[in-house]
């Protein structure tokens, strides 16, 4: 190990964790706001509006994150039209796409996740508040929605974990992330090991925070609805 | 309709399919491997089993995959060095299996854990009863519930681990995805042929879940179903 290298080039990881952080904050605050309204139209019993979005979740999970992002950055440019539209300067800028990619992708999984949550809500809680003369949005906003929410925590900690993993997506198309950080310090100094380990040892701590941010999440929020052990 | 890259495009997704599935039998091992040593009563095989698995899900799989490309290949050519050997290029095919092996064995030894478990005890305890020996209990009894219970687990591994390939590209594989930009970089329509990538894929993971369903029934068979 050659940890004056290392040291050197430590600005390099600093910069590229900030460059990470700030893509999964954007992509999960983007994708969770998006996947609420998505997820409560799944759950409507209306098949035209419940279809559409089963379709869109079905592909984003169907295919990889890697060609979703493809897509976005060079796959656009091939149409005059974009290019030539006012979105172009956003939409040639491989920040812009990283976060779109990575919003729609979690976007789909966060549908389904909460969803899932949803569906998990039992009957008898949703027959009561129907027996209440709660209106149907009452009933999302203080029966479904609360427990839903709980249930849907140790998935959604789960969906932020891999999201981080696959920020480091972002690196292929030229950002300096912290994989981007990795690559360019190999290439400086041509240590693989050095370079890899050390940005892996960032990634480590950064799901150890997280995975301790949902612990303590679900340790507030989701024990009442645990059985006693 | 492709300018004639067709081909191409379906050799590529050839390729993907083959790490795909070296992948698999590598990370089956590993996960075998790993089951039993998280089951198993010793500490320091209960410890490295955990050490692997929490590794691995702390580290993205793109830094892993640099990671052993270019490491391995230091690596190789320092050993190789000492030995006299001559100079060794990885090959991006073998680290990319290795690696996404590597990996998905981690995900793979948590579900064949947890279907182990799932298989009540009694089970094990009646076929012994009857006078099997571990390997008969294990192919006769415990083998085909553990294969039940993982399924779901088995199913959720692979449809990731299918999209995971994707990023071999990055290595200099020339899967599926590289011939797309291949492609796109030849008829400057890279739409039309990241689309075309992503519909392969999508058959690929929706033809998988069908056949997952379908095994699941199979082996569903017997099982009290039960609805609300």
């Amino acid at each position: 190990m050659n940890f004056d290298a290392i040291i050197d080039s430590l600005p390099l990881y600093v910069s590229g964790t900030w460059v990470t952080l700030q893509l999964l904050l954007l992509s999960c605050g983007i994708g969770l706001a998006m996947a609420l309204p998505l997820a409560m139209l799944r759950s409507l019993p209306m098949v035209w509006l419940s279809w559409p979005i089963w379709l869109f979740t079905y592909v984003m999970r169907g295919t990889p994150m890697l060609v979703q992002l493809f897509l976005l950055y060079y796959g656009l440019a091939q149409f005059e039209v974009v290019r030539a539209s006012p979105f172009w300067p956003w939409l040639s800028s491989p920040w812009f796409c990283a976060v779109t990619a990575f919003a729609l992708n979690t976007c789909a999984y966060t549908t389904e996740i909460l969803h899932g949550a949803m569906k998990a809500v039992p009957a008898g809680e949703i027959e009561a508040a129907k027996a209440l003369g709660m209106s149907r949005w009452v009933m999302l906003r203080r029966i479904v929605l609360p427990s839903a929410f709980r249930r849907a925590l140790p998935a959604y900690g789960n969906e932020v974990v891999l999201m981080l993993h696959g920020t480091a997506l972002a690196s292929v198309v030229t950002l300096l992330d912290l994989t981007g950080a990795a690559r360019q310090m190999n290439s400086n100094y041509y240590l693989p090991y050095e370079a890899f380990v050390t940005a892996a040892v960032f990634y480590a701590a950064i799901t150890a925070v997280l995975v301790a941010l949902f612990r303590a999440a679900e340790a507030r929020w989701l024990k009442p609805l645990l059985p006693r052990s | 309709m492709l300018h004639g890259y067709g081909a191409s495009l379906l050799e590529g997704a050839l390729l993907t399919l083959s790490v795909a599935f070296m992948s698999l039998a590598v990370a089956m091992v590993l996960g075998l491997a790993g089951a039993v040593a998280k089951l198993s009563r010793s500490r320091p095989l209960q410890w490295l089993a955990g050490a692997y698995t929490t590794l691995i899900r702390a580290v993205p799989d793109l830094v892993m995959m640099l990671l052993v490309f270019y490491g391995g290949q230091m690596l190789i050519n320092q050993i190789g060095e000492k030995l006299g050997w001559e100079f060794i290029d990885v090959n991006p095919y073998v680290a990319g299996v290795l690696t996404i092996g590597f990996i998905f064995g981690a995900y793979l030894t948590e579900v064949l854990r947890g279907a182990f478990m799932a298989v009540p005890r009694g089970q094990r305890e009646a076929a012994l009863a009857y006078g099997m020996n571990p390997r008969q209990v294990m192919v006769r009894v415990v083998g085909p519930q553990m294969l039940r219970h993982a399924l779901p687990g088995l199913s959720n591994v692979w449809l990731v681990m299918i999209k995971s390939t994707a990023i071999v590209s990055v290595i200099g594989l020339s899967d599926m995805m590289s011939r797309a930009g291949q492609a796109a970089g030849a008829t400057r329509e890279p739409f039309l042929f990241y689309v075309a990538a992503a519909v392969i894929y999508l058959a690929f993971t929706s033809v998988s879940e069908l056949g997952f369903k379908l095994l699941q029934k199979r082996f569903a068979i017997g099982v009290k179903q039960v609805s609300l």
